[in-house]
């Protein structure tokens, strides 16, 4: 089915509901409905096949990703914080794409000889013009998103239609929120969260309020300003939200639900999350672009049972990403493709109707049983929980050994004068490869790199002490808070081929 | 067989719904009692609501039957979704917390 019926089944439910909040704009389900056709209508007669946006989403977001959806043309938003000559390659490999931009970022896309319009442009048009409905092939992309391209070059994922409906409609029950909802949105718009969070909330009944530009004391002033009783967070928004909590604590008495993702929470920061909101129930989402956003869920409950658990395996689920949503199964693979028993770690692969694994210029990445290889290593325990144990192409191979870096990192991550870190493999003629640590300092601390190595030496095997560690105030990340770890193996390479 | 996607409607009441997971026993798909049309098609205008399939069906709402086959409520209607004589029944979604 179309993501446009999302929209229409919330409009008939109720077209006076407030469904869109972003500063000064106030929107109901009936009012978008509107502007969806209307730039359904723009969209249709400027003859272009495909909508790219950049810009920092807000009302912008819902209405071109629905107004797309009803001129049955795919929509990208764009990462608007990429270099110029980034943002005119991923918009080159779009088919006359029409760009709609934020005014503030024009210039970048001016030279493109492109059709380019302005947000302001674009909404002022689409409340003018006729409405359009076109007829949509439900396997058509509805979304295409390039992958953030941390390690190589960016992929353009398609998302169908059915893909996203059928994560919607699978995970959340339709105008199930209560009347007076609100959820707050600060994923950017070119993440599949924000994809998720605008159909999601919509099919919920829950209002969407939009802070576009991440600021930790602005979501705070938001949450009591708007009764929001909903967020996702990122990980590097969580740290400065909890940061802040620390300084100046504020009740969120409205808040009931804080989900984090995006990439690897670190567990501390788990802990001082949930200390210093005892009345929220935190969610920890775990999904890809791929998979059209959350496939697995620690819930509230699960957090809850892991912190007053007694046993080592339940107290070690608070580390763990859940259990798998309906309609997409799991399985854990060794290298040469048979499935692992529970507590064994291998390629983690998803199947499932949201789950797309096809990519514009590449194809599907299917197998033939229709299984998708995520590349991330997981293992599930014998409760069906699963822990993801990060990138496989992130292993480290030292001396012949693979090192997940996450069994390092996880331990690290414990000793109180470690903020943040990461490990990564350094080639080594020796061995191949050598494991360092980058550690950022908790504020106030000076950890020396003997302690830490200790500190690991005592609590793993020793091939998983870190060779070096070397210290940082802050850790090179991009704008969903996953860390740049090329970025940092390349710094870490450059600076060993110094002469001595 | 009805394909995945397709948009029905009741002849009898408001009821519409779309086919999320097809199967042959959706050819005999009712709602309050008559066949379900596709959406736009034409009503027998003798048909009416038969009050012994008339307990209703809920907005949003996935109903299923034995086989598999699932519908979602597009817009609700006063008629009973049966297949045949046989009522669906409604899919209970695990409740999960939002997490996006």
């Amino acid at each position: 089915m179309s993501i446009s019926l999302l929209l229409e089944m919330a409009v008939s439910n109720d077209p006076d509901r407030l469904a869109v909040v972003c500063g000064e704009t106030r929107m109901t389900t009936g009012g978008l409905d509107e502007l969806v056709g209307g730039g359904a209508g723009v969209i249709a007669t400027s003859g272009a096949e495909h909508v790219a946006y950049v810009g920092a989403g807000g009302v912008l977001l819902p209405v071109l990703l629905l107004s797309c959806a009803r001129a049955s043309r795919p929509f990208t938003p764009l990462n608007y914080r990429l270099s110029a000559d980034a943002l005119l390659e991923l918009i080159g490999r779009l088919p006359a794409p029409l760009v709609v931009v934020d005014a503030e970022y024009l210039d970048v896309v001016a030279g493109l000889g492109k059709r380019v319009v302005t947000s302001d442009e674009f909404l002022s048009a689409a409340r003018a013009a006729d409405p359009v409905s076109a007829f949509t092939d439900p396997d058509a992309a509805a979304v295409v998103l390039f992958t953030s391209g941390t390690t190589s070059r960016p992929k353009a994922v398609e998302l169908s239609h059915n893909n996203l409906t059928s994560y919607v409609t699978g995970t959340v029950e339709f105008a199930a929120a209560d009347p007076g909802d609100g959820a707050l949105i600060c994923v950017p718009p070119y993440h599949i969260a924000g994809v998720g969070a605008a159909l999601s909330n919509l099919y919920a009944g829950r209002k969407m309020v939009y802070l576009p530009n991440f600021e930790a004391r602005e979501w705070i002033r938001l949450v009591g300003a708007e009764c929001i009783t909903t967020a996702t967070v990122v990980p590097t928004m969580l740290d400065r939200i909890v940061t802040v909590l620390a300084r100046e604590p504020v009740g969120l008495p409205t808040l009931r639900n804080l989900a984090y993702g995006g990439s690897k929470v670190p567990l501390p920061l788990v802990r001082r999350a949930l200390d210093l909101l005892p009345g929220v129930g935190f969610a920890n989402a775990y999904g890809l672009t791929e998979t059209s956003s959350t496939i697995a869920v620690l819930t509230p409950d699960d957090h809850r049972a892991a912190l007053h658990a007694i046993d080592d395996a339940a107290i070690r689920r608070l580390g763990s990403v859940g259990q798998p949503v309906a309609g997409v199964e799991v399985q854990i693979r060794a290298d040469d493709g048979r499935p692992l028993e529970p507590g064994q770690t291998g390629e983690l692969f998803v199947r499932g109707d949201q789950v797309s694994g096809r990519y514009a210029e590449i194809g599907s990445v299917l197998d033939a049983e229709g299984w998708f290889p995520t590349r991330d290593l997981a293992f599930v325990d014998d409760h069906g929980y699963l822990f993801i144990q990060g990138r496989s192409d992130d292993t480290i191979i030292r001396g012949g050994e693979n090192i997940a870096p996450a069994e390092i990192e996880d331990v690290l991550l414990e000793h109180p004068a470690v903020h943040d870190c990461v490990v990564v493999g350094v080639a080594d003629a020796q061995w191949g490869q050598i494991t360092v640590a980058i550690v950022v300092p908790g504020e106030g601390t000076d950890p020396g790199a003997e302690e830490l190595r200790d500190h690991v030496r005592e609590r793993l095997r020793g091939s998983r002490t870190p060779d070096r560690v070397v210290f940082r105030s802050e850790l090179p990340t991009n704008s969903t808070g996953k860390v740049l770890r090329r970025e940092l193996i390349n710094d870490l390479q450059s600076a060993t081929k110094e002469p001595a | 067989m009805i394909k995945n996607g397709t948009r029905l409607q009741s002849q009898v009441c408001d009821t519409q719904v779309i086919v999320v997971r097809t199967a042959e026993s959706l050819d005999g798909l009712r709602a309050g009692g008559s066949a379900m049309v596709p959406v736009g098609g034409q009503s027998d205008p003798a048909a009416s609501l038969d009050p012994e399939f008339s307990d209703g069906n809920l907005m949003g709402k996935r109903y299923v039957d034995e086989t598999g086959a699932e519908v979602l409520v597009t817009k609700a209607g006063a008629g009973t979704l049966t297949i045949g004589t046989a009522a669906l029944t409604i899919k209970e979604a695990k409740p999960l917390p939002a997490s996006d």
